[in-house]
């Protein structure tokens, strides 16, 4: 294993288990909601790191479009693959939340819908992906989604936000965050980003080793 | 060679195809019209339901021929490997691309029209409140659409899978279109102006231009090779 | 590489390989044509000339190699390229709802051409579809529409044409108007590279003869004092299992 993948492991599994313990044991309980909102400190951090995720892709994509090098393909494919895995777990997470909160396993809350909608995007991005033969073309197409995808995501979350204030006050009470609460949050999001950069780093090592394995079946 | 005039060529060349077509604008209306009997029996007795779904109702009707009429713009240029011959197009392929929203907006606002017309003959629809402003939703619902499912159309062109995969991406990127589009039918269909609620508006023509911007610069990647 | 007798600019291809998923459909090519010539390509399915055809065409990036075409080079210049090589694919390229003249007439407008007065009519009639210039393309058989095809190639004038199976569904009447426009061509200075399975038409128009079997060329040489029979026994012996 690679020094840099060794490095970000351990920083990323230190991380987490500061954040858990901070989160789910050190952390008061929230005055209304209980043990629950705990897994805020789950949610919350996996949706950012989402966005982050795709912003890579947006990016690479754009590189990848103006550059034509394998490198920007593989960061925007590998970026997607970890957003998407963090987007199912921002989902999940929220189910988790909504059950005992409100009694249901779904609402069309507009974060999460829109959230949904993000999960749907990439994983579309995947699905065409998986099935252009070429390596090129499918990085050239994937790219031309992860860059619509990302602005749609925008104007999608405004779109949901206004279509459910004008139908049904928010159901989802952000309010201030006690300073209590302030430090296990943003200790799980720094855990969660060096998580990203990890499952990013061991990805991408997998591409570049995938690549070069077809490269020298080629016989070049 | 100038881009608008390349998106004119085509333009005129896909009319001009879509006049003498067997299928297109006739399959299209006959499908929409199946639709109108879809809906009504799968909504039940009351017209009261599907005239209170109605703006919503349209917009998913619009989708679902769109969808169609989408995959249709690239279908013709599969056959006989006419593709080919765009792109070795000389210069900037962005026109391709405009000459196809063109068309594929002439042709599905034709279509909605339709659509409208058969919606307020068969569930006994008021659409005069509505009047001359019915248009101009239909318009910039449908370019958003077909900004994006013309580019994807283009991607999923070749591809073997593409009858499930044209939906898979385009309806998920539509959603802001869909919203807006919808409610401000409901607004018009009620008789209210557009400027009613402005920031809907907005956001349509917003994203139109955002997403018109992007396939004319990313359509070029998607012809190469 | 510029012929001092005419204006054209001949065609250089060095190393040129393209890799689809897995496997090289044209591996280590080198081809050098001067104005004037004809290469004729013969080759067993599969063997990449078809791909060949594409790359000189810029329809096709190559994964290795370079090359220039006319005086561009392949990958940097390809819309020069464009504007001086024709292909005639597989494919026709054609709409079946218009007519032969509006298929030309397009084709033209696209790539920023205005054929003068009477052009497309002069050259569909020379392919004996003067009475079928506005019919419906989907009512015309397979031949006429690869006749329409071939009008289309003599609208232009460019320095390199492409021909991938060019006989294909062409009767006696048309291929004799191919070789007869060929021929114009080669004197224009012109080059052709010419793919076929055709051995008896396809070797009486080159100039030179090509083999590619696998994706790599095993045989270019001018045709010089080779006779039919000598090259089909070559052309067996190097392409017999599988082409080494």
């Amino acid at each position: 294993m690679d020094r840099l993948g060794v490095t970000l492991g351990l920083g990323a599994g230190a991380l987490v288990v500061a954040g858990l313990w901070m989160g789910l044991v050190q952390a008061p309980p929230d005055a209304v909601q209980g043990e629950v909102q705990r897994i805020m400190y789950l949610h919350v951090p996996s949706i950012l790191t989402a966005y982050l995720a795709f912003t890579v892709v947006l990016v690479s994509s754009i590189g990848y479009l103006v550059r034509g090098t394998r490198g920007w393909d593989r960061l925007a494919h590998a970026s997607a693959e970890v957003g998407v895995v963090f987007t199912a777990i921002t989902l999940f997470t929220g189910a988790i939340w909504g059950k005992p909160t409100w009694g249901v396993w779904w609402t069309w809350d507009a974060r999460l819908t829109g959230t949904a909608v993000l999960f749907m995007v990439y994983l579309g991005y995947l699905m065409l992906r998986s099935v252009v033969e070429d390596q090129d073309r499918a990085g050239r197409y994937a790219a031309v989604v992860g860059i619509l995808g990302f602005f749609d995501m925008i104007f999608t979350h405004m779109a949901v936000e206004w279509f459910r204030t004008l139908h049904q006050p928010s159901s989802l009470q952000r309010g201030t965050i006690d300073t209590a609460l302030k430090l296990p949050l943003n200790v799980n999001l720094l855990a969660f980003v060096v998580l990203y950069a990890y499952f990013l780093a061991r990805r991408l090592r997998l591409a570049a080793l995938d690549e070069a394995v077809e490269a020298r079946d080629l016989g070049e | 060679m100038n881009f608008l005039a390349l998106a004119a060529e085509i333009l005129r060349k896909d009319l001009r195809i879509e006049a003498r077509s067997r299928e297109g604008l006739n399959t299209l209306l006959f499908f929409s019209a199946l639709l109108v009997f879809l809906f009504r029996f799968a909504l039940g007795p009351t017209e009261a339901q599907v005239r209170q779904g109605a703006p919503g109702l349209l917009w998913f009707a619009f989708i679902l021929t769109g969808l169609w009429g989408m995959a249709r713009a690239f279908q013709i240029e599969r056959e006989n490997d006419c593709l080919e011959a765009l792109r070795l197009v000389p210069g900037d392929l962005g026109g391709v691309y405009l000459g196809k929203v063109v068309g594929g907006c002439c042709v599905m606002v034709a279509t909605e029209l339709a659509i409208v017309v058969m919606f307020g003959l068969f569930f006994h629809l008021d659409l005069w409140p509505a009047g001359g402003r019915l248009v101009p939703v239909l318009i910039l619902g449908t370019v958003g659409f077909v900004a994006i499912g013309t580019l994807f159309a283009a991607i999923t062109a070749h591809l073997k899978a593409r009858e499930v995969l044209l939906p898979l991406l385009l309806l998920p990127l539509v959603i802001p279109v869909l919203l807006p589009a919808s409610r401000l039918t409901e607004l018009v269909l009620a008789g209210e102006s557009l400027g009613a609620e402005p920031h809907w508006l907005r956001l349509l023509l917003v994203f139109d231009l955002v997403f018109l911007v992007l396939g004319y610069l990313t359509f070029p990647f998607v012809m190469e090779d | 590489m510029v012929h001092s007798g005419t204006s054209v600019v001949g065609v250089s291809v060095r190393g040129l390989g393209k890799a689809f998923r897995g496997t090289w459909a044209l591996r280590g090519v080198d081809l050098d044509l001067a104005p004037g010539e004809t290469l004729v390509l013969f080759g067993p399915n599969g063997s990449g000339k078809t791909t060949l055809l594409k790359i000189l065409a810029t329809l096709v990036r190559p994964t290795r190699g370079s090359g220039v075409v006319s005086g561009a080079d392949l990958v940097r210049a390809r819309d020069q390229i464009r504007h001086r090589v024709e292909i005639l694919s597989h494919g026709s390229a054609l709409y079946e709802e218009l007519s032969p003249r509006e298929n030309l007439s397009f084709a033209a407008a696209i790539r920023g051409d205005r054929p003068a007065e009477g052009a497309v009519a002069a050259a569909l009639e020379r392919v004996g579809l003067g009475e079928v210039a506005d019919e419906r393309v989907r009512t015309l058989s397979s031949g006429m529409k690869r006749r329409i095809t071939l009008a289309r190639l003599l609208l232009r004038r460019v320095d390199l044409w492409l021909l991938d199976e060019p006989y294909t569904n062409l009767d006696r009447e048309a291929t004799k108007v191919l070789e007869a426009a060929l021929q114009e061509h080669q004197e224009r200075g012109g080059m052709a590279v010419i793919a076929t399975h055709n051995f008896l038409d396809g070797f009486k128009l080159a100039t030179r003869l090509a083999i590619l079997a696998r994706g790599r060329l095993i045989l270019d040489e001018p045709r010089g004092t080779m006779t039919l029979p000598v090259f089909q026994e070559l052309y067996a012996l190097r392409t017999e299992g599988g082409g080494r």
